[in-house]
């Protein structure tokens, strides 16, 4: 506890270096993530964020000093220029996106690693940290590398609020924002270069390999929770930004551990989080939904095995042993205990020394049931031309599908009937 | 037989495009009138989306040149709306139907600036006529395929233009929205806009469009419906390719040949 109020107070400079570096960072390349997810090109950040690397090295190069400027502008250079390869591949010659992509990460990384390689042994003494660039090291962030992470955050965060329509636009239909006459090629183009400069900025803290979660990983968990593209990029850009915060809380604990890697882990376990648990589309969600769809199939299935008992012997008053149900129909046993413990609970069936017996809810809902059951079976034989030994199968599940609304249409479509293929009488509603 | 009119809302001057170097529309000749319903028709692979989208400058043209009310397409665009078909966007996108049909108002608002309550009444009054105002809040991806197709068409009206191209609207929709569709269309005709329809249906074609265009690579016909529905030009349009045109395209494409040697000048 202690140390949480040591970190949050942000009385050591380093900390709080680190700490609003890797929010700025963490929140920035999430809200650019979000469009570039949305476009489609989720691949593409990862191709930038290795392409980087030869950048750097050529800088460090040409210069043979390490000034911060120079690094970032030689990474920033042939991040973009792999963007224009890509296209370029793309649009000229039969090879697909995903290929090129494929393509221009691996030569550019590669040629990057030559670069490296050749730097170090170079003798050159300046040399040590470059390595840094591959694995990144939030920890070793100063005071400098802040001010130019807060420009590049500030500078993306204004161009998507001012631009958030025409983003939003070409991420949905780039077609139309032609014809509406938005400088389309413009927009891409700085979209791009957000991009870019999210990666580029985002890589000495996360690393080349860890950085494409940094864009892609928080668009994709807000995801699940949202339908509207303002609040899905408000949700990503907080998850991360928070994940940001615990990434240097856990570095600050525990000084082996690295930041970038705890960042990116627990934005991964967000996403998985979100996956599971997001409502509605969530898996658990429709895992839950599902049980009880099943729970409610077993429920009426039971209802109509008591009816069509009923029905047989004319007396629907009559009381069935489990055996007697499951001889008219074989339901696992468990299951239909459970169904019918639910079932008397909602008072449609009571139970007496010799078994189960319809009320007369209970009846109402059963004939309802079986009703949509051969109503459905008359429409197949009638509209779809189904030979009637084969309609049972099907109306057995969608019985339990058929709204109101849908009984009337087919009631009105086959005239009222009162008799089902099988010429059984088709109980009329209550 | 190709009709010209005088004072033409669009005209379609020598027109010929190309996809990746394979001409699909040759040396096209249209103009038409004032508020009419057009029918664009013709088998499937005859260019008739790239018609449209030619008109609207999503393709480079090999030659030729599109005019609407007698200006380039850059001098009038607002006065023109475009309907894409609706299977060419990502529907799951995290937007809702007013959202889309705002989207209509971005043209006039320009960049930087945001939409506020003017546009939004735009949109939802287009939605309204198009029957979709119950659903305005609704995610896009839950919405039926004729009602994606409705939401797209708000977004077109929110434009308020006076020339409307529309890709395909009636594909994929159950016959009651068709009719609301086409109902909706006539009233713009009778409101003195002009609607261009991409369009699949032979048989109502008759009954829908006023002024209707063949297209089999190269326009077969254009002119009011009655003289231009008939069995014999049907025949043109309809009765196979015309085999040395898809050869020579095909020469075109394999040997890397320009299609014309010139680049199209502007009038």
């Amino acid at each position: 506890m202690n140390t949480l109020w040591e970190f949050l107070s942000m009385s050591d400079a380093n900390v709080r270096y680190v700490t609003l570096g890797s929010i700025l960072l963490a929140a920035s390349s999430a809200v650019v993530g979000c469009f570039t997810v949305l476009r489609k090109r989720a691949l593409v950040g990862d191709a930038v964020a290795h392409a980087v690397l030869p950048g750097v090295c050529l800088a460090f190069m040409l210069t043979g000093e390490k000034n911060q400027l120079i690094l970032l502008l030689g990474s920033f250079l042939t991040g973009w220029l792999s963007l224009v390869v890509i296209d370029f591949i793309t649009a000229k010659s039969r090879i697909k996106e995903d290929t090129a992509i494929g393509l221009v990460l691996s030569v550019f990384f590669g040629v990057g690693i030559l670069f490296l390689t050749s730097i170090q042994h170079s003798g050159n003494e300046n040399q040590s940290g470059l390595d840094k660039f591959l694995f990144g090291s939030a920890a070793a962030l100063v005071g400098q590398d802040l001010v130019t992470f807060g420009i590049v955050a500030v500078l993306l965060l204004l161009s998507v609020v001012l631009l958030y329509k025409e983003f939003k636009l070409i991420s949905f239909d780039v077609a139309y924002a032609r014809t509406i006459g938005l400088p389309v090629r413009g927009l891409e183009l700085l979209l791009t270069t957000l991009t870019v400069l999210a990666v580029v900025v985002g890589i000495q803290s996360v690393g080349v390999v860890l950085m494409s979660a940094m864009l892609i990983t928080p668009a994709a968990a807000a995801r699940f929770w949202t339908d509207r593209l303002g609040v899905m990029v408000v949700i990503a850009a907080a998850m991360s930004a928070f994940c940001g915060a615990a990434g240097a809380f856990v570095s600050y604990t525990a000084p082996a551990m690295p930041t970038g890697p705890w960042i990116v882990m627990l934005l991964s376990l967000l996403a998985i989080f979100s996956f599971v648990l997001a409502p509605k589309t969530g898996l658990a969600a429709r895992l839950l939904l599902q049980r009880k769809v099943r729970r409610q199939m077993m429920r009426e299935n039971i209802l109509k095995t008591l009816f069509l008992l009923g029905e047989a012997q004319d007396n629907y008053s009559h009381s069935y042993s489990n055996k007697q149900i499951r001889d008219r129909r074989e339901l696992p046993l468990l299951r239909m205990k459970e169904g019918l413990l639910v079932l008397r609970r909602q008072g449609l069936v009571t139970k007496s020394s010799q078994g189960w017996a319809l009320t007369d809810a209970g009846k109402k809902e059963a004939q309802r049931v079986v009703r949509l059951h051969r109503l459905w079976e008359l429409y197949l034989t009638q509209y779809l031309q189904v030979a009637s030994d084969h309609v049972h199968e099907d109306a057995e599940s969608i019985e339990h599908v058929l709204t109101p609304e849908l009984e009337r249409r087919l009631e009105e479509l086959l005239d009222y009937p009162t008799q089902d293929p099988h010429q059984t009488i088709i109980p009329q509603q209550p | 037989m190709i009709q010209h009119v005088t004072d033409p809302v669009l005209e379609v001057h020598d027109l010929t495009v190309s996809y990746q170097r394979k001409p699909v529309l040759w040396d096209v000749d249209l103009t038409l009138p004032h508020k009419s319903l057009v029918g664009v028709i013709g088998p499937n692979g005859a260019g008739k989306s790239t018609l449209i989208k030619a008109i609207m400058g999503l393709l480079p043209l090999n030659s030729g040149y599109v005019q609407l009310f007698g200006k380039s397409l850059d001098e009038i665009r607002k006065k023109v709306s475009y309907v894409p078909q609706r299977e060419s966007v990502d529907w799951d996108f995290p937007a809702s139907a007013l959202d889309v049909a705002m989207m209509g108002t971005y043209g006039q608002l320009g960049l930087f600036s945001r939409p506020g309550a003017k546009q939004k009444q735009q949109a939802l009054e287009a939605l309204e006529k198009v029957g979709m105002q119950d659903f305005a809040n609704r995610q896009i991806s839950q919405l039926s395929g004729g009602q994606q197709q409705r939401v797209f068409l708000a977004r077109a009206l929110a434009q308020d233009a006076d020339l409307y191209l529309m890709d395909e609207p009636f594909a994929g929709v159950d016959i009651a929205t068709e009719t609301a569709i086409i109902e909706l269309l006539r009233q713009m005709r009778e409101a003195g806009k002009t609607v261009v329809v991409v369009h699949h249906d032979l048989q109502s074609a008759q009954d829908y469009f006023d002024w209707v265009i063949l297209l089999n690579m190269r326009l077969v016909a254009s002119g009011p419906t009655a003289e231009t529905l008939t069995p014999a030009l049907l025949e043109k349009t309809y009765g196979g390719r015309l085999t040395e045109l898809s050869r020579v395209s095909e020469l075109l494409h394999k040997k890397n040949f320009p299609i014309r040697e010139k680049k199209p000048v502007r009038p």
